[in-house]
């Protein structure tokens, strides 16, 4: 009796997950689909400047046109491929590079665990905004690269320390033991045993990261340390939007709902993936 | 005979508190050894000391031979091919001992393929299956074919130190070291533990390090016995001796415990 509770929840639970994970991936693929598309085609250039300024919504503009006069769909959709760029390529940065330092710290002596320790405090305490400028005043010059090493790099502390607890917890468990004396080296330690078990809450972490990056980007270039014109990324259309929200609220709207979908989608995704990748949540609940 | 396990003089510390002290007792091939002392004595800090993974925090002196070779001292890499092989060990806590990412039959399925990468075996899947298999029927885990396609967390806690006990034999050690293997389970499945360990390493002729502050628990599984009581070893012998003859004090109280044990279901039959 009990038992065929149980057997329903677990699978009505099952059905919902798989819910959010390809709602998840709908959504994010529609993101993906129209990143590419812009490469060959949208329905303006969307650098042009195709009709009046501060357009309503039409048939020929699909949301309008921004101040001035370019067409504000096309923007978003080339805004598609900019967030898309901007979140992989900091999550693969910030994932690389926090996910290495993270295993050192948790496999190295106390000193240099100590130390490691005390760099991440430090480096999670200075903020994305400043480190950008420190990379952008490193280069040539502000460009979508700078942006997304700055936030990457940023991103990396905050992977390191999850990933440092993560692992330490791990290693102390008793099949970790039990498999170096089996003769399992430590190499293969990580690769059998550490990195699948860390694996899901990384994951779901990488996702928030992957919106809080889309986001950064936006302040990045509210300051001019992001990607310089013409790419029009959600973070720059939002801000010149600013001026004439109240006279023309789709520019603001639009660009928003776009950033606001990508995000729910990632960690949607997310969601799923991880639910995927833990075989206790699949069957609980 | 060489013994197989031979400690000396074993300390092992953090900083300045000792946590074992000068231990030393030896363990020949096919013996049957118990290691009996309350919580916190240092039974199991002996155990990972015996095959060289105690904590980086903790430092041991004195020597251990495993197999003849000195652990103490040793670079890590160098015991690798040691252990597995020299001696391996079943732990206190199922939940943990099962890596809760793997299933059961691919995590058999790894120490199977360590062991015989080392000996330059078949690595196929297919003859690793049937070694898992047989490791499996073994250790008399029923169902092997679910079991093998099962979480850690679907099968049950005697399951699952079943599962250990065949990742420890797919070693094929010549020591097997079990750290309170049945303390987390029932009486009824501690007993079938019990037996199941007692028949494996009389059927493998492996020696057995048997840890416990049970001493009934222990007393069935060994021919000799350490006792340990706050890191120093306060009596040794053979089990009936020990029984008999209780020396120490706290040797006195363990059998008194077990007596009165004893009594008390004779009383209640
Ligand atoms: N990593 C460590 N750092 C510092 N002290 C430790 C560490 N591991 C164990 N100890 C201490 O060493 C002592 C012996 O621990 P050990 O685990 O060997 O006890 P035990 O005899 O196995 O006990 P139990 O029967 O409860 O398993 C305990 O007092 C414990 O607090
Ligand atoms: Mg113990």
């Amino acid at each position: 009796m009990s038992d065929t509770n149980t057997i329903i929840a677990s699978s009505e639970g099952r059905k919902r997950r798989s819910w959010t994970f390809t709602i998840g991936a709908i959504i994010v693929g529609l993101h993906l689909a129209i990143g590419l598309m812009t490469l060959v085609w949208t329905p303006y250039d969307p650098a042009a400047l195709s009709g009046g300024r501060l357009e309503a919504v039409s048939f020929l503009h699909l949301a309008g046109t921004d101040r001035l006069g370019r067409d504000l769909f096309s923007l978003i959709m080339t805004g598609s491929r900019i967030a898309l760029t901007v979140g992989t390529g900091a999550i693969v940065i910030g994932g690389l590079i926090g996910m290495t330092i993270g295993l050192l710290a948790a496999f190295a002596s106390k000193t240099l665990d100590d130390v490691l320790a005390a760099g991440l405090d430090i480096l999670i305490a200075f903020p994305t905004l400043l480190l950008a400028m420190l990379i952008v005043a490193a280069s040539d010059g502000a460009s979508l690269q700078t942006a997304i090493v700055a936030i990457g790099v940023a991103n990396s502390a905050i992977v390191a320390r999850l990933t440092r607890i993560l692992t330490k917890r791990v290693l102390a468990m008793d099949y970790i033991t039990a498999s170096r004396i089996s003769g399992t080296s430590w190499i293969g330690v990580i690769r059998i045993h550490i990195l699948p078990n860390i694996w899901p809450t990384l994951l779901v972490n990488l996702a928030l990261q992957f919106g809080l990056a889309v986001i950064a980007e936006a302040s990045l270039s509210y300051l001019g340390l992001g990607a310089p014109p013409p790419n029009a990324s959600w973070g720059r259309l939002l801000q010149e939007a600013q001026a004439t929200v109240y006279t023309a609220p789709i520019g603001a709207i639009a660009p928003g709902i776009a950033l606001v979908s990508l995000v729910i989608g990632i960690n949607l995704l997310a969601d799923g993936l991880r639910d995927l990748a833990d075989p206790t949540r699949r069957s609980r609940r | 005979m060489t013994p197989l396990l031979d400690i000396h003089g074993l300390s092992i510390r953090t900083g300045e508190k000792s946590l074992v002290t000068d231990l030393s007792f030896s363990l020949s091939p096919g013996e049957r050894l118990g290691l009996i002392g309350e919580s916190g004595s240092g039974k199991s800090l002996t155990a990972l000391a015996a095959i060289g993974l105690l904590p980086d925090a903790l430092k041991a002196s004195g020597s251990v031979r495993l197999d003849g070779r000195q652990v103490i001292g040793a670079r890590d890499r160098d015991l690798v091919p040691l252990r597995g092989t020299a001696a391996a060990v079943v732990f206190q806590e199922p939940l943990t001992a099962l890596d809760p990412l793997m299933k059961i039959g691919r995590q058999v399925g790894e120490a199977v393929k360590r062991r015989a990468t080392r000996d330059r075996g078949a690595t196929d899947k297919a003859s690793i299956t049937r070694k898992v298999r047989a490791l499996l029927d073994q250790v008399a885990l029923p169902d092997p074919d679910r079991i093998i396609n099962a979480w850690p967390h679907e099968i049950s806690g005697g399951q699952r130190q079943r599962a250990a006990i065949a990742m420890a034999l797919a070693c094929k050690p010549k020591l097997l070291i079990a750290d309170e293997p049945t303390t987390a389970l029932d009486v009824t499945t501690q007993a079938e533990i019990l037996a199941l360990l007692a028949r494996l390493v009389s059927e493998r002729d492996m020696a057995l390090l048997f840890i416990s502050h049970d001493l009934p628990v222990v007393a069935g599984a060994v021919d000799r016995l350490v006792v340990m009581q706050h890191g120093h070893i306060v009596e040794t012998g053979l089990v009936g001796d020990v029984f008999n003859q209780p020396n120490h004090p706290y040797t006195q109280s363990l059998v008194a415990a077990a007596r009165a044990f004893d009594d008390a279901l004779e009383i209640a039959e």
